[in-house]
Parts: structure tokens; C-alpha cells; sequence
């Protein structure tokens, strides 16, 4: 795991001092509140409905022990006892004081973290694969070049004040674990024809009001040169990107208004006149970073106890994903506890997670986009031993994957944008298929879940996605059907006209039936089952005729 | 006043006296005067269309619309790429948070608005001794 030379440690300590010269001189009015408004948000700081929030930067998002314990930390000094982990693997406090902010940024810094660049019009925390370093089919691991891309666009001064935020993701598998396609660049490691190593850039991807999947703009870009390119991509980003209207501002929209071989032209152009002014330092600190990913000393194979007890097995079913090396797992721990809110963990289950991960597995977690923690590294005859502890502390729910493991953005209880709630519709619907015991029957289903078009839960690319508007003042629950956020990244489908807060689940649960009924058999999944037989189906389910209405009450 | 910052404090403009041309003045034809020239740059016009004139402009003065507009920054970049050795200033409300910003991607200074300069004194507009990641590897 990366951890900060000098440099980085002063750098970030730099910062602290910075922003709390910023607060005070926001307090005595040198500063206006239009101007440290943008100030705040590149570190972290949001005024949410009821109080400020602080969204914490988990690069790529990987932690230790020691970091998840002073997140523990901060949530019990300085909050309330909690943390919000996000589809961007960050962490988020929901109620910080202003005059606290920059104590929390310095006791962040104490363990090599800060909040930098977590918000605002600039280039966001990079993410990565939450399983690199321990998934099978990785080419390498994807969180040195992500670390290398952190470094190089941390404080970036052409690229402080872009026209909106921009977010880039990095991958080293042919199977996409990390929305590749919904970010505004997604990197993927790829070798070329002579094995050498390099990158498949995409570009111009984005959920939001304008869903777009992100077009390739290189197939093959030699390692050494993605940072010329990547800068290249922004420059003519940061110069034609639309400034008019803000929902026009992603490079998505350019992308699309410019034409992806236009655009490319011009990237290029562009990039033949940068590379020169690359002497290839960076490369020399990639190989540092590298230096600093290396694999854990792994154990040999011994023997697994023996599985007692059908919780613990159906756990190790549904949370337990292959490792690279067969006798290690790779466990998700979900946050998705039924009735739960989706991504939080009290302090005492941090402390736990962390301490699991000490002493079982190598000392690692990892936040994922699906906001669960995973421990990757988990010799499998630990297994029982931790789902033990973690039933203890609540936190065994074996879900991953399932109706259950919703995605769900805070909405109207937190995020001042909301025009719908979230939280509780995510709630609900987990409750309700836990009651009914279907949710193990149903199989792999990713529901995902929005509080307004901003589209932070992801709901498009949810094999059911659900997007909470305000109609006149009432909530209304648009569903969308048939969107993945995989290597075959498609934007769900919309069935038809919203459904009230009442009607919502309901209505998902007329979706699941309507799959129960005419999947082919237990192995075809739900997105599968709607490939075949399209939307017809779910519509006549989700909007039966009058008669069939008036039987049915 | 125009107040105008560099990396080593506050002074007064020294270019006041003269004429600032509008970038279209290098297009329409107009006689222009003896070197060196000053041009005021808009943020939306391709630097690359300056290259003709580089040599006999003295000063390029670059707007910045709103302080949060950042195109100015990627057109210092490119103006310096194109290899433009002048004076470069940013003009705008900027305030002092983005100096360094500013003065990394190739500016010499930066004419403050009179309303932040009523608000942020010259202490304020300091570089700080802090070292920038793009220093260390975006070459
Ligand atoms: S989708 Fe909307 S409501 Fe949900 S977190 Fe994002 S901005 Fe807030």
C-alpha cells in the first residue's frame, strides 16, 4: 500500500495550514462566500440540509487498519458516531462543525489522508477495480497508475477550474467491476500485440440528467504516455467545454456535440505538441509507486475447518468471491444490513473491520463503488472466525449482489439537491424481499437508486434503477429497466410513468414476479431473463389493465 | 488604480500609459503601432491564431471573466507552448488563492479588480514556499 514520502506528508499538512487561513479570512470577510465556496468544496466541504458534510478522499479506495481507525476516530469525535461510505469510495461525516474542519483535516493527515479535491469543479478522487491486487483476471494492479494519476492531477494549476467536475477510474481486467464506462476518462491496462504494456482510454462517460457510456478514444496508448494524454484530453476539455449551462458542462456533453473522431483529432493534435515536454520523471516515480503495491506475504494452503452451520455457508456463497490464489478469498462485507442505510458503519464497526483485517488479512479493505467494505486478502480458513465477529457486531448480512444489496444516494435525508427520498424506498424494498425469503430465489440483481437526476445512486446503469422526482410537490419513483455498469455498460430503459412513495415497492415487487415467472429457469438472472424477452412483460406487469387492476383488489 | 501582483509583491501598472489592443485589431487589418504590443485576450479565442504577431507582442492580457472561469489557465499554458517568452497577465477577479495557480501555468502577474483588491491586501497575495506535485512528475 502506498504510503506518503516527505513530500506528500508536507504537501498535505501544507493544505491544512491553507484551508484554515481560508476559514479564518472567510470569517473576517476578506473572503466572500461566493469565492469560498469553491475554496471548500475542492476540500471536501459540502452545506448539506441540515449541517456541513466533509467527504473524505479514499484513493482508489484502498485503507489499513490504522486509517479506517482514525475514521472511527473522527466519527466519535467529531460527529455522530457514524460515516457514509459512497459509490465514489469516499467517506462522508454529515455533521462536522465549520471550526472543526480543519482539526479533522489535520487528524486525517496523521494517517496519510486528506479531503482534497473530494468535491468541486476539478478532477475528483481516482478509483480503481476494489478488487486489484487480488482478482484473478487482473493484468496488474490498477492503483499505481491510479496513484500516479492522484499525484499528477492533485492542486493541478491548469486544471483547478474546469467547467464541472471530473471524474476518472482505472482498471487492469477485461471484467469491469468499476463503472469504467460512467466516468468522464476510464483507463483500462491492456498489453499490446508484442505483450508490451499500456493503456485502452475511454472518454466522455456520465450518468446525470445526460446518461452517456463512455466512447473509446485509444485503443492502445504506450505506458509512458498517459500523462501527455491525459492533459491533452483536459486542455481541449478546459477550453471548448461548454460554460453556459451547467448541466452542459461535462465533458460527456462536448464529447457528443464535437463527434468522438473530431474530438480525437483534436486530443491528438494536441498530444503530438505535449509529448516532448515529458521527460519521462514520472515514469521513474510510477516505478516507485509500483515498488510500494507489492503483494502480501501470502500463505501457504492449510487446511479450512469444516463449514458448520448454513449461515456461515450461504455467507461464504454470497460474499465470498474467488481470490487469485485458490485458498484465499476475496470477502465483502456488506453495509447493507436490512433495514439499514446503504454505505453507513458506526465507529465500533469500523474498529471491528479494522481489526479483522489485522489480524486475518494482511491488513487491508478496501471501499467499494457499492458501498460494502472488502477485505481482499482473506485466507479461507479464517473464514468462520470472521463471519462469527461479524455477526456479532451486525454487519453478516449475506447479500452481495443480491435484491438487497441496494445502491442508494442520501437523498432527501441529507443532500440539500434531493428532490425525493432514497434512504427509506432502499429500506424498504431490502425488508420487503427479506420477508417474503425470495431473495436468495431471485439471484444476482442490482437495484440502484437516486434522490434527484443528478443521478449520484447510479440508477442507470441498475438492472432496476430508480429515480425519485418531485412532481408538484409529491415524490414520484421513475423506474428504469436493463441498464448495467459493466464491460457491457448500457443505460436502463424507462418503463413508463413514475409511481408514488406508496406504490414504489409494490411495484418493484410486480417486476419480480413478473421475472420469476418467465425466466427460463433458476439460472437465467434477471438481466439476462430481460435481454431475451425485452420490456413487454415487466410493463404489462408494472401497468396492468383496469380489469386486471379491479380483479386484482 | 489597476493593482498588479507578481511573485514578488505589489506594484502599480507600468503599462497604463500605453494602448491595449483587442485581439481582433490583428485581424481586421488596422494599422498597428510600433512594437512591443499589448493584446487583450478573451478566453474563448485560439491562442494559436496569435502566432503570427508573437514577436512583436510585449504584453498579452488574458481575461478572466469570473474568478471560477479557468480557461485563462489552459490559454497561458498554451500561449507559453507556442512559445510566447512575453509578459503574460491574468485580469480579472481572481483572488489570491489562485496566484500560485496562476504563476505555474505561465502568467507573470495578475491585475487585481479593484473590489478584491479593496478587500484583500498584500499580505494576502502570497506564493507560499509549498512545492506542487506537477514539479515533481508531470514532466
Ligand atoms: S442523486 Fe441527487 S439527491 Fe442523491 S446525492 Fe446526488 S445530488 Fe443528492
Amino acid at each position: 500500500m502506498y504510503m506518503y514520502d516527505d513530500f506528500d506528508a508536507a504537501f498535505v499538512r501544507g493544505r491544512v495550514a491553507e484551508f484554515r487561513d481560508q476559514v479564518a479570512r472567510r470569517l473576517d470577510g476578506t473572503l466572500s462566500e461566493a469565492e469560498f465556496l469553491p475554496i471548500r468544496l475542492k476540500n471536501g466541504l459540502y452545506l448539506q440540509l441540515h449541517a456541513y458534510m466533509l467527504r473524505i478522499a479514499v484513493p482508489y479506495g484502498t485503507l489499513d487498519s490504522r486509517k479506517m481507525r482514525q475514521l472511527a476516530y473522527i466519527a466519535d469525535r467529531w460527529d455522530k458516531g457514524y460515516g457514509h461510505f459512497t459509490t465514489r469510495t469516499n467517506i462522508q461525516f454529515n455533521w462536522p462543525k465549520l471550526k472543526d474542519v480543519p482539526d479533522i483535516l489535520d487528524a486525517l493527515a496523521d494517517v496519510d489522508m486528506h479531503a482534497i479535491q473530494t468535491s468541486g469543479n476539478c478532477i475528483r478522487n481516482v478509483t480503481a477495480d476494489h478488487f486489484a491486487g487480488a482478482a484473478a483476471d487482473e493484468i496488474e494492479d490498477p492503483r499505481p497508475t491510479a496513484e500516479l494519476l492522484r499525484q499528477w492531477s492533485t492542486d493541478h494549476p491548469e486544471f483547478a477550474w474546469l467547467g464541472r467536475k471530473f471524474k476518472i477510474a482505472v482498471i487492469a481486467s477485461e471484467h469491469d467491476r468499476a463503472v469504467l464506462k460512467s466516468h468522464d476518462i476510464g483507463v483500462r491496462i491492456v498489453r499490446g500485440v508484442a505483450d508490451e504494456p499500456g493503456y485502452e482510454i475511454f472518454v466522455g462517460g456520465g450518468l446525470g440528467r445526460t446518461p452517456m457510456v463512455a466512447k473509446q478514444i485509444r485503443s492502445f496508448l504506450p505506458k509512458a504516455h498517459l500523462l501527455p494524454y491525459l492533459e491533452s484530453i483536459l486542455q481541449v476539455y478546459n477550453l471548448q467545454g461548454r460554460r453556459d449551462n451547467k448541466y452542459k458542462a461535462r465533458i460527456k456533453i462536448l464529447v457528443h456535440e464535437t463527434g468522438i473522431d473530431r474530438f480525437r483529432e483534436l486530443v491528438e493534435t494536441r498530444f503530438q505538441e505535449k509529448l516532448p515536454q515529458f521527460n519521462g520523471v514520472n515514469q521513474k516515480i510510477l516505478r516507485r509507486i509500483e515498488g510500494s503495491f507489492v503483494p502480501p506475504a501470502f500463505e501457504a494452503a492449510q487446511p479450512m475447518p469444516p463449514v458448520l452451520g448454513a449461515g456461515l455457508q450461504s455467507w461464504i456463497d454470497t460474499n465470498v468471491a474467488a481470490h487469485r490464489l485458490d485458498h484465499y478469498g476475496i470477502v465483502t462485507v456488506s453495509l447493507k444490513g436490512i433495514g439499514e442505510t446503504p454505505g453507513d458503519a458506526s465507529s465500533d464497526q469500523m474498529r471491528l473491520l479494522a481489526d479483522l483485517a489485522e489480524e486475518y488479512a494482511h491488513d487491508e479493505l478496501r471501499v467499494s463503488h457499492e458501498q460494502n467494505i472488502v477485505l481482499p486478502h482473506v485466507p479461507r480458513r479464517h473464514l468462520p472466525a470472521i463471519y462469527d465477529r461479524l455477526k456479532a457486531a451486525g454487519l453478516a448480512t449475506a447479500n452481495i449482489g443480491l435484491i438487497s444489496d441496494i445502491i442508494a444516494c442520501p437523498g432527501m435525508d441529507y443532500c440539500a439537491l434531493a428532490t425525493a427520498r432514497s434512504i427509506p424506498v432502499a429500506q424498504q424494498i431490502a425488508e420487503r424481499f427479506h420477508e417474503l425469503g425470495l431473495e436468495h430465489e431471485i439471484g444476482p440483481m442490482k437495484i440502484k437508486i437516486s434522490g434527484c437526476i443528478n443521478a449520484c445512486g447510479h440508477h442507470h446503469v441498475g438492472h432496476i434503477g430508480i429515480l425519485g422526482l418531485d412532481r408538484a410537490g409529491v415524490e414520484n419513483y421513475q423506474i428504469t429497466l436493463g441498464g448495467d455498469g459493466t464491460e457491457t455498460t448500457v443505460i436502463g430503459e424507462r418503463a413508463g410513468p413514475g409511481f408514488s412513495y406508496d406504490e414504489i415497492v409494490p411495484a418493484i415487487e410486480r417486476i419480480v414476479s413478473a421475472y420469476l415467472d418467465v425466466r427460463t429457469d433458476p439460472e437465467e438472472t434477471f438481466i439476462e431473463c430481460f435481454r431475451r424477452v425485452g420490456m413487454t412483460p415487466f410493463k404489462e406487469a408494472l401497468y396492468p389493465p383496469e380489469e386486471a387492476r379491479s380483479n386484482a383488489a | 488604480m489597476t493593482t498588479i501582483v507578481t511573485g514578488n509583491g505589489i506594484s502599480g501598472d507600468d503599462w497604463a500609459d500605453r494602448d491595449v489592443f483587442a485581439f481582433d485589431c490583428f485581424w481586421n487589418g488596422q494599422e498597428l503601432p510600433e512594437e512591443p504590443l499589448a493584446v487583450a485576450f478573451p478566453n474563448d479565442r485560439e491562442a494559436a491564431d496569435l502566432v503570427p504577431w508573437l514577436d512583436r507582442i510585449g504584453l498579452i492580457v488574458v481575461d478572466f471573466p469570473a474568478f471560477s472561469d479557468g480557461r485563462g489557465f489552459s490559454v497561458a499554458r498554451r500561449l507559453r507552448e507556442l512559445g510566447y517568452r512575453g509578459r503574460l497577465r491574468a485580469s480579472g477577479p481572481l483572488v489570491s488563492d489562485q496566484l500560485r495557480a496562476a504563476l505555474k501555468v505561465g502568467f507573470d502577474e495578475v491585475a487585481v479588480a479593484p473590489s478584491v483588491a479593496a478587500r484583500q491586501p498584500a499580505s494576502h497575495w502570497k506564493v507560499g514556499a509549498q512545492e506542487s506535485y506537477q514539479d515533481r512528475i508531470a514532466v
